[in-house]
């Protein structure tokens, strides 16, 4: 007897009784749905805190100057003058699990172009041409500055896409001449659009110019307030924090009880952070949805073994005419099955349907991967093989006899 | 009929003159075992039925007539001795080989027709080839062939519920024959029907078997059905009472013939 006749077979048996299918299929439809919503909801959560991450930058650490420490008053982190450009060079040079480094200094200061001025809450940055790559921030109209330009301190800027919108109101500004802090600049490039880091602030009001353009015509120092750094993985960023600190203690001759001078941020470890908790939350939430899909299978469960009872006489009909109890054992998987994996189907409609109802309301972000509905028509099908087995095998057990006496 | 001439009131030993014979039950013995009683339902019984027999077998409840035919049936297994079923010994099969054998060899006519419920007369009749795997174009038209047979090729399309008690009656015979089985086993058949429905279901029967040849062995308890039969067994206290060739067997034919025309319920359409 081949499966497509028992598949019909057991097809006919369910729409015999269309109620009772339906609410038994509803179990496990709200089980799936429950799965891939809150699948969605977790890995929405992940993908979001996934973006912040890669909006930080390139596996970025911060180096700061230590705090200042004058006849007991502190100053806090970078106000010492600790830090230099050939430390930036040094650790490039020398620590293997760095990348890229950019010294950065920074300055406050009013911008001026024609009869507009501003003040960019993100103030005037210094720093060398690797920062568009470590930041993973790229240029959108014009270019940034060269090697050459921060080997001349050369007044050029570019900037972002804030200043385009209020300082030149909307104009492109590439070619134009504007002021900082009174000296003219040439903008040679507008930087693409970052929005808000995870503090709220906006990353677009700034302006970014050669470090050593803000060293020599803007404060006349010779030292930089920080680093930025680019690790070669995320993962390395661990040891390029270790190696870095070495480095600097060993430059800056510091003795084995002596404080850092310097602080090192590493971003891309608290973000790891925030990321790892949205996956337990994600697991959480799904084993949560997984035990209403168990309750549906026991739904089936219960459903297939009224079946059986049931429809003893008719086990005993086919048994009678030459049913093997094979035959009889698939017939009734088949049915299970097919309750499960009809339900499955309606379950993932009515998850998706969730999630964008979720995220439409209540402002979620969820993101349904095709994975998590690959999972659940698996894991359909295994609750109705799972729950269905057994009726399935009580089924086949029946003797004959018996079973045709049923009344 | 052959062996019509050869016997007479006889129980039927083993003879190894009669040849090889359809079914042979040799001292078969059927013992339940109920909490710490046994059962003995049934103390040796020892039977021949060849090929085109019509036979009925009666006997009060308890004297193991139905046993017997649970056992021909291939539903039960005996305790002890031996079953030959077309000169094979059934009595020692698995539960599958028994299956296969129902499948192939036997049909089976209950009292209460055992119809599937919501299933047309055709898939009732189809029934049997889908466990044979027979394929769907042949089943399709073996199934029809039997429900012509019965005299319901135009009902094909009912439901059992939409169908008279003679009619169900008459889709059944048509499954149990669908198969081509060596004998067909009905039980108690005419048990809820109708006196002359029951005649119209007896005059299938005797034309399956006379213009057919198909064996068929009948259990009941009313002595005018059994008085259709070619032959009478008669069991008792698990054993064997009585078993006699009937002389001038009724046939339902001539007496629908001589009854007078009713508008029962099996001509109406819908």
């Amino acid at each position: 007897m081949n499966l497509l006749l028992t598949f019909r077979i057991a097809i006919r048996a369910l729409g015999r009784n269309k109620l009772r299918s339906g609410l038994t299929m509803l179990g496990i439809i709200i089980g799936v749905g429950a799965v891939i919503a809150m699948v969605g909801i977790g890995q929405g959560a992940s993908a979001s805190i996934q973006s912040q991450i890669a909006n930080l930058g390139n596996n970025m650490l911060f180096v700061m100057s230590g705090s200042m420490n004058t006849g007991g008053m502190r100053g806090g982190a970078g106000t010492s003058q600790t830090l230099t450009p050939d430390d930036a060079a040094a650790v490039e040079r020398e620590c293997p699990a760095v990348r890229a480094v950019s010294p950065g200094v920074s300055a406050n200061g009013q911008l001026v172009y024609g009869n507009q001025n501003w003040v960019a809450s993100s103030r005037i940055q210094g720093t060398n041409e690797k920062f568009p790559d470590i930041r993973a921030w790229p240029i959108e109209t014009g270019e940034f500055f060269t090697e050459g330009d921060v080997r001349t301190a050369a007044r050029v800027c570019v900037v972002g896409k804030t200043i385009k919108d209020n300082l030149f109101t909307g104009t492109d500004p590439v070619g134009l001449t504007m002021r900082i802090r009174n000296l003219p600049f040439r903008v040679i490039g507008v930087l693409s659009t970052k929005g808000q880091n995870q503090y709220g602030q906006d990353q677009d009001d700034t302006v970014i110019v050669p470090y050593t353009t803000v060293q020599k015509k803007m404060l006349s120092i010779t030292n930089i307030s920080m680093m930025m750094i680019s690790a070669i993985s995320p993962a390395a960023t661990f040891t390029a924090e270790k190696q870095i600190t070495d480095l600097l203690r060993q430059r800056h001759k510091l003795g084995a009880n002596q404080d850092n001078d310097f602080f090192v941020r590493n971003l891309t470890d608290v973000a790891e952070a925030a990321d790892q908790s949205s996956k337990i939350m994600t697991n959480l939430l799904a084993s949560i949805a997984g035990v209403s899909l168990l309750v549906g299978g026991i739904g089936i469960m219960n459903i297939m073994l009224v079946s059986v009872t049931e429809r003893t006489r008719e086990i005993g009909i086919r048994m009678a005419i030459g049913a093997r109890s094979a035959a009889i054992r698939r017939q009734f998987l088949i049915e299970s099955v097919t309750l499960s994996v009809v339900g499955g189907i309606f379950g993932i409609v009515f998850g998706v349907g969730a999630s964008i109802i979720i995220s439409n309301t209540l402002g979620w972000p969820t993101l349904v991967s095709p994975w998590s509905i690959f999972a659940s028509v698996i894991f359909s099908v295994f609750v109705g093989v799972a729950f269905g087995y057994y009726p399935a095998r009580k089924a086949a057990g029946l003797d004959p006899i018996e079973a045709l006496r049923y009344e | 009929m052959l062996e019509a001439q050869v016997v007479t009131e006889t129980n039927y030993a083993a003879d190894p003159l009669l040849g090889p014979a359809l079914i042979t039950l040799e001292h078969v013995h059927k013992t339940y075992q109920m909490g710490d009683v046994e059962i003995h339902a049934l103390r040796g019984v020892s039977l021949h039925i060849d090929r085109g027999e019509f036979i009925a077998i009666m006997g009060a409840s308890g004297s193991g007539k139905s046993t017997t035919m649970n056992i021909l049936g291939c539903l039960d297994k005996p305790t002890r001795g031996q079953y030959f079923l077309d000169g094979q010994d059934v009595s020692t099969l698995s539960r599958d080989e028994l299956a296969d054998i129902r499948n192939s060899k036997i049909g089976f006519v209950f009292q209460g027709f055992n119809l599937l419920s919501r299933t047309s007369a055709l898939e009732n009749v189809e029934l049997p080839m889908l466990y044979l795997g027979v394929k769907t174009a042949e089943r399709l038209t073996r199934a029809k062939e039997a429900l012509d047979i019965v005299g319901l090729g135009d009902r094909m399309h009912s439901m059992p519920n939409q169908l008279s008690g003679g009619q169900q009656q008459r889709v059944a015979i048509a499954r149990s024959l669908v198969n081509q089985p060596s004998i067909i086993l009905a039980d108690e058949p005419t048990g809820n029907l109708d006196s002359r429905t029951s005649v119209e279901v007896m005059g299938v029967f005797q034309q399956l078997n006379k213009e057919r040849g198909i064996t068929i062995a009948l259990v009941t308890h009313e002595p005018d059905i059994a008085q259709y039969a070619r032959r009478t067994i008669v069991f008792k206290d698990g054993r064997i009472k009585n078993d006699y060739l009937i002389k001038d067997p009724r046939s339902a034919r001539e007496e629908l013939e001589s009854l007078p025309p009713i508008e029962d319920d099996e001509e109406d359409e819908e």
